[in-house]
């Protein structure tokens, strides 16, 4: 019997190794998985490649990975945030190194790499300076720049509902990169609100089908959700 | 001559947003925009973050925070309103699906450059976002912002020496002084405020403005 399901989130990221390339889903804390993250933390691991829309809001998830100082380098498009300032002090520092990406061109070849593409062109930031030193292209009288896809060892995610193939239903803007970023690692994890029975998730509103999920693990809580709304 | 406030600039360009039309209003100046629209009109706003149909700010007490706006801030969803993931997203933008994006700026040139994303100051941290998408994605870039820097230099130039966000990529400027478009031969003037000469704009900007 296929069971993706794990008993705690300690088991959900036990493989995560140091110097591990982790995409973590969110946009803000709207999807941010907060508990695989806090496991990630416990583990002990370090020396971390981080992709993943910000680097941290306030104190938690991203942010406390930063404060515990277990992140090498960051490729995200908005780091910079009223409340980043963990991730503004060790960049500062020279401790995290930061790949700059724009928002589209970071999904985009998210989207490339778990589709099996070998690079995309896209017009976002042709002309600009993060295209500097970039192959460009023009196809059909427009520029174009080439990006590679960006893949990773593991992928944290939050979506609402999962059952045990991994099917995954997500809540609202909290979406956002969940369900790209799940194609686009070799383990993706999924922190959701509830474990369902096979069969009763609707066929035709599974978001990510369980293919592109290897494990899942419940953490209850739609409490949680107001907590995190109140730490802002 | 009294310059345009903001609530009046927004209401500006909302007179510009048609029926119908699919529209991103970027962080900052631009989200004011929809206060100013006719509730008569049905325009449907995206949010770069997963959603189209996006409403006006719930009560307070009833944020539901997995459901934010491109600034994290906590919003609605209209009747008809739709969620979707990051690719699909800013496939609409870059796509070219979006009609209109608003977006604020620090600097456009008078070939339609447009920087608005870093200062370039040295020990400023930059964070892109979704600026550059934006910027080049939708059918019709409008630029909303002052004409002027706090200490009075032109926010309209000749050629941007902040780093650029996108190449020839706004349609339309409006400021507090006026209204202006990109042509393929400069900058063109739409409306200016009232008792505001071209003269003294061309004098303002230290351009060659095209009546």
């Amino acid at each position: 019997m296929i069971d993706k399901s794990r008993a705690s989130l300690g088991q959900a990221v036990a493989d995560i190794a140091d110097g591990s390339s982790v995409m973590i889903g969110g946009f803000g804390t709207a999807g941010m998985p907060d508990a695989l993250i806090d496991a990630l933390i416990d583990r002990g691991v370090g020396n971390l490649t981080i992709i993943s829309n910000n680097a941290g809001n306030g104190e938690l998830g991203v942010a406390a990975l930063i404060k515990a100082g277990r992140i090498r380098k960051i490729i995200c498009s908005f780091p910079r945030q009223a409340d980043s300032h963990h991730f503004d002090a060790r960049f500062r520092s020279g401790e995290i190194e930061l790949e700059l990406v724009p928002q589209g061109n970071l999904a985009a070849r998210i989207q490339a790499a778990g589709a099996g593409l070998g690079a995309i062109f896209t017009p976002t930031g042709y002309g600009t300076m993060l295209a500097q030193g970039k192959e460009t292209r023009r196809i059909d009288e427009r520029d174009y720049v080439l990006e590679l896809p960006i893949k990773a060892d593991f992928a944290l995610i939050k979506a609402f509902k999962a059952d045990r193939w991994g099917n995954l239903v997500y809540r609202k803007t909290a979406r956002n990169f969940g369900p790209i970023m799940a194609m686009a690692a070799k383990t993706t994890i999924a922190q959701v609100e509830q474990i369902v029975p096979l069969g009763s998730i609707d066929p035709e509103t599974v978001v990510t089908p369980g293919i592109f999920v290897q494990r899942v693990v419940a953490t209850g809580a739609a409490s949680e959700r107001s907590e995190l709304g109140a730490e802002r | 001559m009294m310059r345009l406030d903001h609530d009046a600039m927004a209401r500006r360009v909302a007179q510009d947003i048609p029926e119908g039309a699919y529209v991103n209003l970027g962080i900052g100046l631009p989200t004011k925009v929809a206060d100013h629209l006719p509730v008569d009109r049905e325009v449907i706003l995206q949010s770069e973050n997963g959603l189209l149909g996006m409403g006006p700010a719930p009560a307070r007490g009833e944020e539901d925070w997995d459901l934010i706006n491109a600034g994290k801030q906590a919003v609605t969803l209209m009747a008809g309103g739709s969620f979707f993931h990051h690719a699909d997203s800013f496939a609409m933008m870059r796509g070219g699906h979006i009609d209109i994006c608003v977006l604020g700026a620090f600097q456009v040139s008078v070939h339609g450059d447009l920087a608005n994303w870093h200062t370039g100051a040295p020990g400023a941290i930059p964070a892109v976002g979704g600026a550059m998408d934006l910027a080049l994605g939708a059918k019709r870039t409008f630029v909303m912002m002052e004409l002027l820097t706090r200490d009075g230099r032109s926010k309209l130039v000749e050629r941007c020496d902040y780093p650029l966000t996108g190449l020839g990529c706004v349609s339309r400027v409006y400021t507090d002084y006026g209204v202006f478009d990109v042509s393929r031969n400069g900058l063109a003037v739409v409306e200016m405020i009232e008792g505001l000469t071209l003269d003294r704009l061309q004098e303002l900007t230290g351009l060659v403005l095209k009546p």
